[in-house]
């Protein structure tokens, strides 16, 4: 078969290639066409479907930490404010291994070694792309040893934080108390929303007890975010505009501490182991409250180094130890006005009745001899007179007669043996012994001479100074009972109105007979007048005082032996005590003293209760103390 | 046409002195007024999907002028001389890409690169000319409609390229250069049965392509299928691409100020994905415009082709209209979400030299195949 051959036809081809080119071109028109439908469906039908994924794709909530509130003194100084410091943050998801960061952190110094397992927990419990603070106070030095590493380190970095700041330093810190890092602990108590982007919570005193008001909530930022999750404030060629809800500050609180008086008693008190209370008893405004020797709360708002901290803990004269809160002592002597209230109210004893002391009690049957702290007696003394010299032997005999329930009673409606409610944790109750505690905590029966000693304030009575003030603040007035309190107002954040605390009013003491509160406060007057073991003290103040010294036995010495202070080591000597109010007609002061192993109450603790006194009733502040301190970056570098 | 006017007559004398200039050059007036606005619209794109970046902007502005130069050197060549050295040029391409497979550079882990010292250059691209020019010369000589004989040849002549440029693995120019190669087939009057015929066999070669292709090609077949399945990894480039799209709605978001691209939410803003760019921040609108101008040119070109003087003009011309077209429909097709993620760019607009540069030539070369026709018919 012929094979047919084909012959090119140029105008059949040039057809052909016209009806294909038409083919193709209707083709394209209908793709172009699906391609525009697809659009349409896109942009227009689905387009508010996308618009909220685009929005959501670059906007991301991120906290916005509040300032936290300033502590002012009732004059109006700064007793704790925010200063900007250098923080060492780390991001947790941003690291791609945390152990190792922290290793080689600490190896260049600038993490303190032991803390590394402690962070490390932080670190896994807490958000992952919320940033934990390695150290809250950056020097120059480190910031420079960091800045040249920093690209070793991804997710580490260096944040400017407002960070607390203590212008006293170690003044009032027992008040005050301190913020510090966040720890595993409290993440477990908080509301992580209102913390967020908060590095520090209070840890003691009055930072803690008034966390809520001081902290404020955390407010919320939108922030633009790029596909990397990093900010950016520009989009294109123009900023963006955003909505906040900017967080809410936390609220100021206002002391009734005056950091003038609280400064001259710490230096009175300065290089001793003690304690002042001074508050006002018509309202229980506290005016001071120091404890010595203390320490520097910076250093903990700053990191502290845990060789630090040990250093501090393990201090022999315990710094961090608050005595005007947590130190219980015998109150010595300084009991004997509240135990002559006692005797008058239970009738146990008449105001005018005398009693003969030879220097020695004896109970009925017993040959054990009390001594007197005057050897050779008092002679005859009544009420006032026992009370204004501190007669031993009249409060034998009558907490003899009074017996220890009565005892009991009575001391317990001074407040003694409970806490008396001031608005910062730790306090401690003391203790005012009765049988049935004494058959509880030792299984042992009372015995009627654990009674006497209990009359002169010795034996298992134990009271805190702040107990002793508050207790001398209710003879003072005559039975008010206001609860000691460090905040007298708080001022809101937000409308910067000052809104004073009404002070809190505790059920008074009433007597049966009023006229028993004039023997008191004539014995104790008379303890300022000469012949008073306070008398010292009180001369040429031109108010009159009331007052009782005290002088607290450490140290039991034998039945015949004399306690001798040059024969006792330093740490077992007598606790010096001292509470006093002025002026006696119209007190607005009552101050309680307390020098541990400093000897006598009415030589060594009076004097500095005189000097409480006159700067407050007199405004003599012969200036005392380091002025307040400006903040740095390195504490250590001041 | 203008060409065929008598000299004196009063059309002729009007003629303004850019219309001559471009007649003298071999140059279409109307396909090029097109590419510039393309172009210059592209130009104006580039600078925000750069990300403001005036030093990409001005590279892309380089590598435009050396594509114009070479789309205006071209339309200068002779069409038989075109014509003859086509085989000569697929033969160098085949080479050079065996070359590529054994020596090349690797570039973002593909091999597509040969580094000849003073530039580095992918021969696949090469190709996208090469093969339909291949085509066309293969069929020029023969009978049309191609018989099945002639069928078999061109597909060897496509395959060949096309396997080894996916082999690199380049799908997307490979998609290209394949399609180049069988518009020519199909141009050539390819009957329809043996389209059908093909498509029912590509269809059954569908699960023996799966078992040869490599694991992201595969996973860009599946997050085509369903992009959600994985949103941060395969499926991110199509979610996040709609989104910018989406939220683009009918005006855009304003030029600079779209923040899927100007956050880089959107990847691969400046090149594959600037489709959504122009969406995202212009709006819908200006996209049809845009459509709308491809199609133009698309027509413009098939409309020269058809005037071309003989069969390996029209088809080389042809082909390269409708490869252009491809370049259109799959780009903006995979931006949008109707096809699947392959590394084609918008045509003119992405950032890129290589794709700006083997385009233009293209349209170059269809500028000398159709004004030269008298010259050659004389």
């Amino acid at each position: 078969m012929p094979r047919a051959v084909r012959i090119k036809d140029h105008w059949r081809e040039q057809r052909l290639f016209s009806n294909r080119t038409l083919i193709a071109l209707i083709t394209a028109a209908v793709l172009i066409c699906g391609v525009m439908g697809r659009l349409f469906y896109l942009q227009v039908i689905k387009h508010s479907y996308y618009s909220e994924l685009s929005q959501g794709n670059r906007v991301r909530l991120e906290p916005m930490p509040p300032d936290r509130g300033l502590i002012y003194d009732r004059m109006g100084a700064v007793l704790a404010e925010n200063t900007p410091a250098y923080e060492l943050e780390l991001t947790p998801e941003q690291v791609p291994d945390v152990a190792d960061t922290l290793r080689r952190l600490a190896d260049l110094g600038l993490i303190d070694p032991d803390q590394v397992p402690s962070l490390e927990r932080v670190i896994r419990t807490g958000r992952k792309f919320s940033p934990v603070p390695l150290r809250l106070s950056l020097s120059e030095t480190d910031i420079a040893t960091f800045s040249v590493r920093q690209y070793a380190f991804p997710g580490v970095e260096i944040q400017t934080r407002l960070a607390r700041w203590y212008p006293f330093g170690e003044s009032a810190v027992h008040a005050l108390g301190y913020v510090g890092i966040i720890s595993e602990d409290d993440l477990k108590r908080i509301d992580r929303d209102e913390y967020g982007g908060s590095a520090l919570i209070g840890k003691s005193g009055l930072e803690s007890a008034y966390e809520t008001e001081l902290h404020g909530a955390a407010g919320q930022q939108q922030v633009v975010v790029n596909a990397q999750g990093r900010h950016v404030d520009r989009l294109g060629g123009v900023p963006i505009h955003l909505e906040n809800k900017p967080p809410r500050g936390g609220n100021d609180l206002i002391l009734g501490i005056d950091m003038r008086i609280q400064r001259i008693a710490e230096t009175a008190l300065a290089g001793r182991r003690g304690a002042v209370v001074a508050l006002d008893p018509n309202t229980g405004n506290i005016v001071a409250l120091v404890s010595t020797p203390t320490y520097d709360p910076n250093k903990f708002t700053r990191g502290i180094s845990t060789k630090e901290y040990v250093a501090l803990r393990d201090d022999l004269d315990k710094p961090l130890f608050d005595r005007a809160l947590r130190g219980t002592y015998p109150p010595g002597s300084t009991i004997k006005p509240f135990m002559g209230l006692a005797g008058l109210e239970y009738d146990a004893i008449d105001p005018t009745a005398v009693r003969n002391c030879h220097g020695g009690f004896t109970l009925p049957g017993s040959s054990h001899v009390y001594r007197d702290w005057k050897k050779e007696g008092h002679g005859t003394v009544d009420m006032r007179h026992a009370i204004a010299t501190s007669c031993d032997v009249y409060f034998y005999g009558l907490a003899e007669v009074l017996g220890i329930e009565h005892i009991h009673t009575a001391l317990s409606e001074l407040g003694f043996g409970k806490l008396t409610g001031i608005d910062i944790s730790g306090e401690r109750p003391g203790l005012v012994p009765s049988p049935a505690w004494k058959q509880q905590a030792y299984k042992q029966a009372w015995y009627p001479g654990e009674t006497v000693i209990v009359g002169i304030g010795q034996g298992y009575l134990l009271t805190t100074p702040l107990q002793l003030a508050h207790a001398a603040g209710i003879i003072a007035t005559r039975g008010k009972n206001y609860r000691p309190r460090l905040v007298t107002a708080i001022r809101d954040a937000v409308t910067r109105q000052v809104k004073p605390l009404p002070p809190v009013e505790d059920p008074a003491l009433t007597l049966k007979d009023p006229t028993h509160w004039d023997v008191i406060l004539e014995g104790m007057e008379r303890v300022m007048e000469p012949g008073g073991t306070g008398a010292a003290s009180a001369r040429g103040a031109p108010y009159r005082m009331a007052g009782k010294s005290g002088t607290a036995q450490v140290f039991n010495i034998g039945q015949n032996q004399k306690y001798e202070a040059g024969r006792v080591s330093e740490r077992l000597r007598d606790h010096a005590l001292f509470i006093v109010f002025a002026p006696a007609e119209a007190p607005t002061l009552a101050v309680a003293v307390l020098v541990e192993n400093g000897g006598h109450g009415g030589s060594a603790a009076a004097p500095i209760a005189r000097r409480v006194l006159d700067a407050y009733l007199l405004g003599k502040y012969d200036e005392t103390g380091p002025a307040p301190v400006e903040a740095v970056a390195d504490p250590q570098e001041r | 046409m203008l060409a065929g006017l008598h000299p004196n007559s009063p059309t002729r004398r009007t003629l303004s002195a850019s219309a001559q200039l471009l007649r003298r050059f071999h140059l279409d007036g109307p396909l090029l007024g097109l590419l510039a606005t393309v172009i210059t619209f592209g130009l104006f794109v580039l600078y925000s999907a750069t990300g403001e970046n005036i030093g990409q902007w001005l590279s892309q502005l380089e590598r435009l002028l050396l594509a114009l130069l070479t789309l205006v050197l071209l339309a200068q060549v002779p069409p038989p001389w075109l014509r003859r050295i086509s085989p000569i040029l697929y033969g160098v391409g085949v080479v050079l890409l065996l070359l590529v497979a054994v020596h090349g550079s690797v570039g973002k882990g593909a091999q597509r690169w040969l580094d000849l010292r003073l530039f580095r250059f992918q021969p696949s691209e090469i190709m996208k000319l090469a093969v339909p020019m291949m085509c066309a010369w293969y069929v020029h000589e023969r009978p049309l409609p191609p018989s099945l004989r002639d069928v078999l040849v061109l597909m060897v002549i496509i395959l060949v390229p096309a396997v080894l440029i996916a082999k690199q693995p380049d799908l997307g120019t490979a998609l290209l250069v394949a399609s180049a190669g069988l518009l020519v087939v199909f141009l050539a009057g390819l009957s329809t049965a043996v389209i059908i015929a093909g498509a029912l066999g590509i269809a059954a070669a569908v699960p023996i392509a799966w078992h040869f292709m490599r694991d992201y090609q595969r996973n860009r077949v599946l997050t085509f299928l369903d992009p959600s399945q994985d949103p941060l990894g395969a499926g991110y480039h199509s979610i996040q691409s709609q989104i910018a799209l989406g939220s683009g709605g009918l005006f855009g978001k304003g030029w600079t100020h779209g923040s899927q691209a100007q956050l880089e939410f959107l990847p691969e803003r400046s090149t594959d994905f600037i489709f959504a760019v122009i969406g995202e921040e212009l709006g819908l609108v200006i996209q049809f415009v845009l459509l709308l101008l491809y199609l133009a040119i698309v027509a413009r070109s098939l409309y020269l082709s058809v005037g071309a003087q003989n069969t390996y003009a029209r088809l080389v011309c042809g082909s390269f209209a409708l490869t252009f077209f491809v370049y259109a429909f799959v780009n903006t097709g995979m931006v949008s979400g109707i096809l699947p993620v392959v590394g084609v760019p918008l045509p003119l607009i992405s950032y890129g030299g290589t794709a700006m540069v083997t385009l233009l030539a293209s349209f170059g070369i269809l500028m000398s195949l159709h004004r030269h026709r008298q010259l050659v018919g004389a």
